[in-house]
C-alpha cells in the first residue's frame, strides 16, 4: 500500500473493485482499535473485570471449602469445581455488556458516522465488538487461571488450554451478538442495562457454574441443562480434569449424556444462530 | 447531481401522534453548486437529508445522488457522499486525528492517501495546534471543525451538512463558509440546511424554502426575492398600537396608489407591514399619514429579504414558526427516530 495516487479507492491488483476481505479486515480493525484505545485511556473497567472473578474465586471457594465429601462427582474439591464456572461466568458478563458501548454510540449518534460511511459490511461492527470481548475474556480467564492455580485448584495442560480458548470463543460470540441485537433493538442505555441486570445472576445460578445437576432439585436441573453456560462450562471443567478427550461425555443431563464435542457444537450452533439473527437488524436500519 | 423526487415520510402512529415529516418533497440539486435548503426547525430539512444520506428510507419517492439510485445501491452513494450531521459525533475518548484515522478506514482509504488527506485539511480547517489532543477537550467550533474534516476526508462529490453553524462563534462560522465556498468553487456539489435566513442568503447559488415537509418556493437568493417585488416597509403610528387604530391605518394605506399586500403584524404590537412599488411613494405615505393627524413613531424601509419570500408564501414570519413549532414538536419521539 505505497501508492501515492490521488484517486479515490485503492484499486485492487485486478482491477475492478477491492477485495471484500480486505475491506472487512480494514473497517474490522479500525473499530477494534478504537475499542482498544478506549480501553487503554480508561483502564477501569479491564481492573475491575479481573478483580472481579478473583474475589469470586476467592469468596466462593472459601464458602464451600466445608462441603462434605463426595458431594461433587470425582471427588473433586470444590474450589477447582468453582474455577471453570468462574471463568465462562466472567466471559459471560464482559460479552452481555458489549451491546452498552454501541447503544452509547447509537445514543451519541456516532453510530450514524459507521452508517453513512460504505462499510463493506455492517458485520464489521459485530466482528470489532466480538474481537474486543474475547481478547478481554481471555486476560481475565488467565487471571482467574493463574489465581486458581496458585490457589492449588489445577491447571488445564496444553490441550486443555486450547479446549478452554474456542470454548470461550464460542460463548462470547453467540452472547456479544445477542447483546448487539438488544443495542439495536431496545430504545436505550437503561433498558439495555435493565435486561443485562435480569438476565446476568440468574443465568449464572440455573447453571453448573456453583453446583452439578445432582445437587439440583429437577426443575433446576432442567434449567441448568439447558443453559448456554452448563454447555461452555462443562467441557472446561473437563479440560481441568486433565486427560479428556472431545468423546468423553462431559454433561449428565435429564434428558440425556452430551460429550465435549456435542456441547461445542450447540455453541456453535447458537453462536451462528444469534448472528444471522442480528445480522438483518443491522441493516434494518435503514428503514 | 441530486435529485430528490415525490418523497414522503411519516414518523410515530400508535402511541404518538403521526407527523407527516415530508409531505411530497420534490428537489434537485444541480453538480457544483451550494445549495441551500431553508426552513423553520420542524420543516423536514433533517428528515429529508437523513434519507439523502441512506440512514433513512422514505415510505414514497426516489432518491438519486449522480444518478446511482440510493435506495438501490445505497453503498455506492454512500461513497459519494459526506455527511456532516446536526450532532456533532464525536468519540471524546480520541484525538482528532485518531478520529480522522478511523474515518478513512471505514472509507477505506489507504495508509499514504490518509495521511496525505489528513494533513491537508488539519490544514485547509487550522487545527494543527489542537487535533492530537482529545476530542472532550474540544469547544463547539472545533468539534465542528473536525467533523467537516472526517466529511471531507475521502474527496466526497458531494458534501451534505445540516444546520453546519448552528451555535458557533463568528470565527468558525466565516471558516466553515470560506471553505465551503472554497468547495464550491474546486467542483463539490454542496448542500446545507439552515435555518438561518443570512447563512442561505450569504452562501447559497440556490435554495429551497422548506415549510411542512414540502418545497414552498426555489430559486436562486435574487430570483426569490425579485419576485417578491419592491420594498418592505414597517410602520408603527405608535410604540404599541391597539387593532382599532391598525386596521384605521390599513385602510388609509390600502387606499394610496403603490401600495400593496398591508399586513398587520399582532405579534409586533400591531405594527404595519406593507410592500410599495418604488421607494417615493413613501414619502407620499408620510404626507397621508400627517393630514390624517397619524403619528409616526416607526417607518423602516428595506429591500425584500428571504424572509419576506417566506412571508409571502406562508403568511408568517420564520421566526414565528419557529416558535410555534417549538410546543408542538415531539422531541422524545424525535429522538427516537434519530438513534438508528
Amino acid at each position: 500500500m505505497t501508492s501515492a495516487s490521488p484517486s479515490l479507492t485503492p484499486v485492487a491488483a485486478g482491477g475492478g473493485e477491492p477485495s471484500a476481505l480486505a475491506e472487512i479486515a480494514q473497517e474490522t480493525l479500525a473499530l477494534t482499535r478504537r475499542l482498544f484505545v478506549q480501553l487503554a485511556r480508561r483502564p477501569s473497567t479491564l481492573v475491575a473485570g479481573v478483580l472481579q472473578p478473583l474475589i469470586w474465586l476467592v469468596l466462593f471457594g472459601a464458602l464451600f471449602a466445608n462441603a462434605p465429601e463426595g458431594l461433587l462427582p470425582g471427588g473433586m474439591s470444590y474450589g477447582r469445581f468453582l474455577g471453570a464456572g468462574v471463568i465462562v461466568f466472567t466471559a459471560f458478563s464482559a460479552a452481555l455488556n458489549a451491546g452498552l458501548p454501541v447503544m452509547f454510540d447509537r445514543e451519541f449518534g456516532f453510530l450514524n458516522r459507521l452508517l453513512v460511511a460504505p462499510l463493506r459490511s455492517r458485520s464489521s461492527i459485530v466482528f470489532a465488538s466480538v474481537l474486543y470481548i474475547t481478547s478481554l475474556s481471555l486476560v481475565q480467564s488467565l487471571a482467574i487461571m493463574g489465581t486458581a492455580a496458585l490457589l492449588g485448584y489445577g491447571w488445564p495442560g496444553g490441550a486443555g488450554l486450547l479446549l478452554v480458548l474456542v470454548t470461550l470463543l464460542l460463548l462470547v460470540f453467540a452472547v456479544t451478538a445477542l447483546s448487539l441485537g438488544l443495542a439495536f433493538a431496545l430504545p436505550g442505555h437503561i433498558e439495555l442495562i435493565a435486561v443485562i441486570f435480569v438476565a446476568n445472576l440468574p443465568l449464572l445460578f440455573a447453571s453448573t457454574a456453583l453446583a452439578p445437576i445432582s445437587f439440583m432439585p429437577t426443575w433446576l436441573g432442567w434449567l441448568a441443562a439447558l443453559n448456554p453456560l452448563t454447555f461452555a462450562i462443562e467441557p472446561i471443567r473437563a479440560a481441568y480434569t486433565g486427560s479428556f478427550h472431545l468423546t468423553d461425555v462431559v454433561l449428565v443431563a435429564p434428558y440425556g449424556s452430551l460429550t465435549a464435542g456435542a456441547c461445542l457444537a450447540i455453541l456453535a450452533g447458537l453462536a451462528a444462530g444469534l448472528f444471522l439473527l442480528i445480522r438483518p437488524m443491522l441493516d434494518r436500519k435503514l428503514t | 447531481m441530486i435529485e430528490l423526487q415525490h418523497l414522503s415520510k411519516r414518523f410515530g402512529g400508535r402511541k404518538a401522534q403521526p407527523v407527516q415529516a415530508l409531505d411530497d418533497l420534490s428537489l434537485s440539486v444541480p453538480a457544483g453548486s451550494l445549495y441551500g435548503l431553508l426552513g423553520p426547525n420542524g420543516a423536514g430539512k433533517t428528515t429529508a437529508l437523513r434519507i439523502l444520506c441512506t440512514l433513512l428510507a422514505p415510505d414514497s419517492g426516489t432518491v438519486k445522488v449522480a444518478g446511482v439510485d440510493a435506495l438501490a445501491e445505497p453503498r455506492s452513494v454512500r461513497r459519494l457522499l459526506g455527511y456532516v450531521a446536526q450532532e456533532v459525533a464525536i468519540d471524546k475518548i480520541l484525538s482528532g486525528r485518531e478520529l480522522l484515522h478511523l474515518q478513512a478506514a471505514l472509507y477505506h482509504m489507504d495508509a499514504a492517501d490518509r495521511s496525505a488527506r489528513s494533513a491537508e485539511l488539519i490544514d485547509l480547517l487550522g487545527m494543527g495546534d489542537w487535533i492530537d489532543r482529545r476530542c472532550g477537550t474540544y469547544s463547539g467550533g472545533m468539534r465542528r471543525r473536525l467533523d467537516l474534516a472526517a466529511g471531507l476526508l475521502h474527496r466526497p462529490k458531494v458534501l451534505v451538512l445540516d444546520e453546519p453553524t448552528v451555535g458557533l462563534d463568528i470565527e468558525s462560522r466565516s471558516a466553515i463558509w470560506q471553505v465551503l465556498r472554497q468547495l464550491r468553487d474546486q467542483g463539490t456539489t454542496v448542500l446545507l440546511s439552515s435555518h438561518y435566513l443570512e447563512e442561505v442568503d450569504a452562501l447559497a447559488d440556490r435554495l429551497a424554502i422548506i415549510d411542512g415537509g414540502r418545497v414552498i418556493a426555489e430559486g436562486t437568493p435574487a430570483e426569490l426575492k425579485g419576485a417578491l417585488g419592491g420594498d418592505r416597509v414597517t410602520l408603527r403610528v405608535r410604540e404599541f398600537s391597539d387593532e382599532q387604530e391598525a386596521s384605521r391605518v390599513r385602510t388609509l394605506l390600502q387606499a394610496c396608489q403603490g401600495v400593496r399586500q398591508v399586513v398587520v403584524n399582532r405579534a409586533q404590537g400591531y405594527s404595519l407591514n406593507l410592500v410599495v412599488e418604488d421607494a417615493s411613494v413613501v414619502e407620499t405615505l408620510r404626507r397621508q399619514l400627517v393630514d390624517a393627524r397619524l403619528p409616526v413613531f416607526a417607518l423602516a424601509q428595506s429591500r425584500p429579504s428571504l424572509d419576506d419570500v417566506y412571508l409571502q408564501a406562508t403568511g408568517r414570519t420564520l421566526i414565528d414558526a419557529e416558535l410555534s413549532v417549538a410546543g408542538r414538536r415531539d422531541l422524545k419521539e424525535e429522538r427516537k427516530q434519530s438513534m438508528r
